[in-house]
């Protein structure tokens, strides 16, 4: 909007910079602690660069620590409940958007009631259903209830809905089957939704706590963020380098992949309107 | 394939609504079963997991919450018994869920203004058409949400130390004394507030950019040939014709913040006294107690709340159109 003058504008670049320092001092101050000294980190008043930068933080949590199993669990569910999602969710998309079948609308319907449905709601049955099924503690507990989500298909079939309904009936008279026109023409064409669909969902899948939470019991089956919780709430309250180099490791991974992939990302956002 | 190039013709009358299934239904045309074959394919890897885990659990919630199921109960679910609505009785008599609620309820009517306030200013103020470094700013802002509330709230447990800790070094410097913030009955809850509009008002920020693509720009410029002022355009211009998505943006936050639960669980474990237990945290400790029943009980309270958000949501909405 043009009715800013050159001061006033010296004045807004001035007060965003400001804000800008304030938001990511806490990822600054994160990444210098988790190199510093717990005696350092103690210290009063507050160091700001590490005095003796050491890996220690870091060399402890992937031997005395299981940090190493923590972040391949995290890194299979999430890959496994993307890849899901991804695959399923277009599946149904597709089918709701281009195909003609009974219950239909009956599928659609269902997907948009429980769109809203909180984690919250359903976890206490699903812990019973999944102790049940005996996959308490395991990662296949972790990641089948996470396979499909009505986003999901919502944001496919939207997209699909927006591709020309020719496509898939010049298709049928080229002599393709129903299958193959999916995967070998519409497939390719959903690349922007299923890599919105993609971040969203690794991200919500590897940032999850109350599931993981409840089914991981055991070092074997714990996530990252499960790890870090219950470490900076248990014996090693105190351990302030170490819980300072766990955290890095929950974020850094995310931040890098945010960064290369980040004009997407909050396109993704924009559209859709749900982190 | 002579069947789909015959088919095609057929379809194009009725290929623009399904009203016309039943009709080819009863006709049979050559492609309809094979279209209705693929449909069901497609739709049933998706089917069987949701009906499994979202739908089944869904309705099993509500009987949970008519029983006096614990973990005691998941090898002999016969020994169940019907309390009818006990549950949900034991729970609005229970101080600590009172509390709880009570919390929830300071965390969402105080959190989601201040989070629309911040995303609205920081949405506008990239907007007054700066060029340089808009998008620095832009992913800047919008970067704790991506990040783990596990890991952003150990950090921020770090950060208000009361000794040690930044914001009281930063406070210290201008001669303020900063409290012991998460050990205080009164700050602990703010606490958790400032890091929960830190964490999310990215999102909401990038909508609000959005929707101020709409805001057409020859209004701004004959409200400011009447003499409007910066603010007097904000308020009378922008704010109106936002206020869809101010409205969207408020509800899917205040659902949110309705669940927080990551917060006090690592920053304050609900303390001190109570005065950051929130209601997922204490649905939760219910269920690590093994009170399965209860927990359904208070888990469907919580559910009630946010579908009548949600349904407050459209009645706004739909109101806006009249």
């Amino acid at each position: 909007m043009g009715g800013v003058g050159a001061r006033s504008r010296w004045w807004l670049y001035l007060l965003l910079t400001v804000a800008l320092l304030v938001v990511i001092t806490p990822f600054i101050w994160m990444v210098l602690g988790s190199f510093k000294t717990n005696a350092e980190l103690r210290q009063v008043p507050p160091t700001w660069w590490p005095e003796n930068a050491t890996l220690e933080n870091f060399r402890q949590l992937f031997s005395r620590l299981s940090f190493g199993t923590y972040f391949r669990n995290s890194t299979v569910v999430a890959v496994v409940v993307t890849v899901g999602n991804l695959l399923f969710c277009s599946m149904v998309g597709y089918a709701l958007a281009m195909l003609r079948f009974r219950g239909k609308r009956l599928i659609f319907a269902l997907i948009l009631g429980t769109l809203m449905i909180p984690g919250v709601v359903t976890f206490v049955p699903l812990f019973v259903l999944v102790a049940n099924l005996g996959l308490v503690d395991t990662l296949p507990g972790l990641f089948l209830p996470f396979l499909v989500g009505p986003f999901g298909v919502f944001l496919m079939r939207q997209f699909v809905l927006g591709l020309p309904k020719d496509l898939v009936e010049a298709a049928r008279i080229d002599g393709a089957g129903e299958f193959r026109i999916f995967f070998q023409v519409i497939l390719p064409l959903l690349t922007p939704a299923l890599a919105t669909l993609g971040i969203l969902t690794f991200l919500g899948s590897w940032n999850n706590f109350l599931w993981p939470l409840v089914v991981a019991q055991t070092n074997d089956t714990y996530t990252l963020p499960v790890a870090l919780a219950l470490y900076s709430t248990g014996q090693n309250e105190q351990q302030y380098g170490l819980l300072m180099a766990g955290a890095t490791i929950v974020v850094l991974p995310v931040l890098v992949v945010f960064l290369i992939f980040q004009r997407r990302f909050i396109q993704g956002i924009a559209t859709t309107g749900i982190k | 394939m002579t069947t789909a190039t015959s088919s095609s013709p057929a379809q194009q009358p009725g290929s623009t609504g399904s009203r016309d299934t039943r009709r080819s239904r009863s006709s049979r045309a050559p492609g309809a079963a094979r279209e209705e074959r693929a449909g069901w394919l497609l739709t049933l890897p998706f089917l069987l997991l949701f009906g499994i885990f979202t739908a089944w659990p869904v309705i099993q919630s509500v009987f949970f919450s008519v029983t006096d199921i614990t973990n005691r109960d998941l090898r002999t679910p016969f020994q169940v018994n019907f309390v009818a609505f006990e549950q949900y009785a034991k729970a609005f008599a229970d101080p600590v869920f009172r509390q709880a609620a009570l919390n929830t309820a300071y965390f969402v009517l105080i959190g989601v203004p201040l989070t629309m306030t911040v995303a609205l200013a920081a949405a506008v103020a990239l907007n007054t058409g700066i060029t340089r470094f808009r998008s620095v700013y832009r992913l800047g802002f919008y970067t704790p949400v991506i990040t783990s509330i596990v890991a952003v709230a150990v950090v921020w447990r770090f950060l208000l130390h009361p000794d040690s800790g930044l914001v009281n070094t930063v406070l210290g410097w201008v001669g303020i004394d900063g409290p012991n913030w998460l050990g205080s009955t009164t700050w602990a809850m703010p606490s958790l507030i400032a890091m929960a509009v830190w964490r999310n008002f990215g999102t909401a920020m990038i909508i609000f950019l959005a929707g101020l693509q709409s805001v057409p720009q020859q209004l701004h410029e004959a409200a400011a040939i009447d003499g409007a002022n910066a603010w007097q355009r904000f308020v009378n211009v922008t704010v109106p014709i936002l206020r869809p998505t101010i409205l969207f943006v408020s509800v899917t936050t205040a659902i949110g913040y309705l669940q927080f639960f990551e917060e006090p669980f690592v920053m304050t474990q609900g303390g001190p006294l109570n005065s950051t237990i929130s209601a997922s945290m204490y649905t939760y400790q219910q269920f690590s107690f093994g009170n399965y029943g209860y927990a359904a009980a208070l888990s469907y309270l919580i559910f009630l709340v946010i579908a009548i958000v949600t349904a407050l949501q459209f009645r706004f909405l739909s109101e806006k159109e009249d």
